[in-house]
């Protein structure tokens, strides 16, 4: 049996996890908060080009670009008006509420969209491929692995080549201090989710590509950036891709064995790292 | 903690239901039969009534308001119709069914929608000494997998208050492989069967579609195992289907994983002739979502506006209550609306027959006696039928096979009928086609 196939599939399926994770994980390495309703922002974007595709008439692509701005503006004002008030000392408050958010999204997608199994098409791209003797790649799949280190490698480059990267390596290091500095961390936290909800965005695209969302969707998707997210190290956007690929491989060679084992060996991947490293792979100090 | 509980009481005013009465005929011979037990029962005939609202399952239960509110119209003041959200989980439905029980007071419940949902609400209600009607669930998950134990036949044992109508696997097995005779294969078939109720029923290997299907016409089943829904990848199908040969896909899977499957099936260069999937294509809209690689896909068929059936509370046909709903929600018809509006036809005969329907015992001697032509075929619990004893508790409505094919807009489908080898009275509109690739 040739596990090349399945190693190559697995890492292409890392790259969709990482888009998954790498919002998720920028918002806990600024602000240490858990977003539990992450997944489900994510249908909400897939829900939001869907519109614009469907009322518009646009290429799914141009509703990315559409969605990207409106997404960062939602992320800025949710934290702002909303998950600001929430991040004192207690973990436990804002996990509730972006919980309680979590089912309200569900079920106002639910009303506004019913519960019809939906997708974001791109033409005859969907279907593309390249084939090297037994091995198939997928075109969309190849993209989304490239488009998710282009993602990483963006945020990488903001927050640790920009002015604007300091400040967020900053307020997360330190609330109090930035404020002498003439800082106001709320703004910074807004950013940061605004940053998070971009992520989101371009995750919710490639997820709309590669398979059906529904309403309902968001927990499981979630549950993949969780994993990768700790597998990888919280925090660091190179442990998200790193968390991804490990995941997407272990789910493709678990399955390769046995399909039995495709959820499974992914979850026993992340206790073994748990186990062995608490902190993730590429944790942060 | 996050109990949404969604209560649809229907009641009307008398004024209301002599205006409905005289706005239809039929609908005034029910009200009247009703008449008698209003003396014996103190209070409106509750009936509960367990649906998937929410979550993965909501697409079942879309026909909900407009089936309530159709039959609550019919039936008036003395039956009164308590929903509740199962929210696409089992451990919920169980509990709705409890409380509908233990809390409504609900004197016949009926429930629908995978075995996910039918099978919990069975349970409570033969503990709880309930009658239970239930539906849209293949039978063998339904009474198999409620069985102590479901390897042993000769274990098995009938249930006193649950009664159940469907189709069987059996029935799946004739229709698939009837469409797949029409056309010109190597007969070996790849099997998607997913980790739940009816993935493990259908994947069986000894009471599952692959016995039957090498009966029937020696199709081969290649299982690679069953998978968790919701999956991310199927290279290894794929790998396991290529390998083998397969002409023939065939499985009963959610339609997100179904789109997952095709497009990596299409982009790795797997072509089957023949994709006739269980579920993942009952609704036009997961049609609709793969687009033109949707086209000549095939699936079982419960229920179409041309089926020639009637209900037997209005004597609406399938067509009028197809275009009853769409005019009613603004969206096009799907199999389960026949099937939910049934469940309500099949219960209201139960209650006017009963008698005293405060009593169990009454209503579950009325529901043995259920002989009813309904919107979805004739439902009629009898132990000499080809099932046998477990016919007693399982009623057959039958099942054609179908094939999605796409209008000219290369956008929206049409399903045809294009096999009736089990039930000839429901009218083909063609033959099988051959799945074909660009």
């Amino acid at each position: 049996m040739s596990l090349l196939n399945p190693l190559i599939q697995g890492v292409l399926l890392g790259g969709l996890y990482a888009l998954y994770a790498a919002g998720l994980s920028l918002i806990f390495g600024v602000m240490r908060l858990v977003n539990l309703a992450h997944g489900d922002f994510i249908v909400l974007a897939a829900y939001l080009m869907l519109a614009c595709v469907t009322a518009l008439a646009l290429p799914a692509w141009v509703a990315l670009l559409i969605a990207m701005p409106f997404m960062f503006a939602l992320g800025w004002a949710l934290q702002r008006l909303i998950l600001n008030r929430t991040l004192k000392n207690d973990l436990l408050v804002p996990l509730l509420v972006t919980f309680g958010l979590s089912i309200i999204i569900q079920n106002g997608l639910l009303l506004a969209f019913s519960a019809d199994s939906r997708r974001l098409t791109v033409g005859e791209l969907e279907i593309a491929s390249w084939t090297f003797g037994d091995i198939s790649i997928g075109v969309v799949p190849l993209i989304t692995f490239i488009v998710a280190v282009l993602v990483i490698l963006g945020l990488t480059f903001l927050f640790y080549r920009t002015r604007l990267g300091r400040i967020l390596r900053a307020t997360a290091d330190s609330t109090e201090i930035v404020q002498i500095m003439g800082i106001d961390p709320r703004h910074v936290f807004a950013i940061a989710m605004g940053l998070s909800f971009v992520v989101i965005a371009v995750a919710a695209f490639f997820m709309g590509v590669r398979a059906n969302f529904d309403p309902a969707a968001g927990p499981s998707r979630l549950l993949y950036a969780f994993e990768a997210v700790v597998i990888g190290g919280l925090g660091s956007f190179w442990g998200t891709l790193i968390g991804g690929t490990i995941l997407g491989v272990a789910q493709t060679v678990g399955a390769a064995i046995n399909p039995e084992w495709q959820q499974l060996a992914g979850h026993v991947v992340f206790l073994a790292v748990i186990l062995a490293r608490p902190r993730g792979l590429l944790a942060r100090a | 903690m996050s109990k949404i509980r969604n209560v649809e009481t229907m009641t009307l005013s008398r004024r209301s239901l002599l205006r409905g009465a005289a706005a239809g005929g039929a609908a005034f011979a029910v009200g009247g039969v009703f008449a008698p037990s209003i003396g014996r029962a103190a209070g409106p005939v509750k009936i509960g009534y367990v649906t998937p609202q929410s979550g993965p399952l909501a697409a079942f239960g879309e026909a909900d308001k407009f089936v309530i509110d159709a039959v609550s119209k019919i039936a008036g003041s003395e039956v009164q119709i308590i929903a509740r959200d199962s929210q696409s989980d089992s451990n919920k439905a169980a509990e709705a069914a409890k409380s509908l029980i233990a809390d409504d007071g609900v004197n016949i419940m009926v429930v629908a929608s995978t075995p996910e949902t039918t099978n919990p609400v069975s349970s409570v209600c033969e503990v709880e000494q309930i009658p239970c009607i239930s539906t849209v669930a293949p039978w063998q998950p339904w009474y198999i997998g409620r069985q102590g134990n479901p390897g042993d036949p000769k274990s098995w044992k009938n249930f006193e208050y649950t009664y159940h109508y469907f189709w069987g696997l059996e029935d799946i097995v004739a229709v698939y492989s009837s469409m797949w005779n029409q056309i010109e294969t190597n007969r070996i078939v790849g099997g998607l069967f997913p980790n739940d109720g009816d993935g493990n029923a259908w994947g069986d290997p000894n009471v599952g579609i692959a016995p039957g299907l090498a009966k029937a016409g020696g199709y081969k089943v290649i299982d690679p195992g069953r998978y968790h829904n919701l999956n991310d990848d199927f290279t290894a199908q794929i790998t396991a289907f290529k390998n083998g040969n397969a002409d023939i896909v065939t499985g009963v899977v959610i339609p997100p994983d179904f789109t997952t499957f095709w497009t990596q099936a299409n982009q790795q260069g797997f072509r089957p002739k023949a994709v006739t999937v269980a579920k993942a294509l009952l609704f036009p809209s997961s049609v609709e979502a793969l687009g033109p690689l949707g086209n000549n896909l095939s699936s079982e068929v419960w229920w179409t506006p041309n089926h020639p059936f009637k209900s037997s509370l209005t004597g609406d046909t399938s067509a009028q209550m197809a275009d009853a709903f769409t005019k009613f929600s603004g969206r096009p018809w799907t199999q389960p609306i026949g099937f939910v509006y049934s469940l309500f036809e099949v219960a209201l005969d139960v209650i006017k027959r009963a008698g005293d329907a405060s009593d169990p015992e009454a209503l579950v001697k009325a529901v043995q006696a259920t002989d009813l032509d309904t919107i979805v075929g004739k439902v009629h619990w009898s132990a000499d039928g080809p099932l046998g004893p477990i016919g007693a508790n399982v009623s057959k409505t039958p099942l054609v096979g179908g094939q999605w094919r796409i209008r000219d807009d290369k956008k929206s489908f049409d399903l045809f009928i294009v096999d009736n080898s089990n039930a000839p009275a429901i009218p083909v509109a063609g033959k099988l086609e051959v799945l074909t690739y660009a």
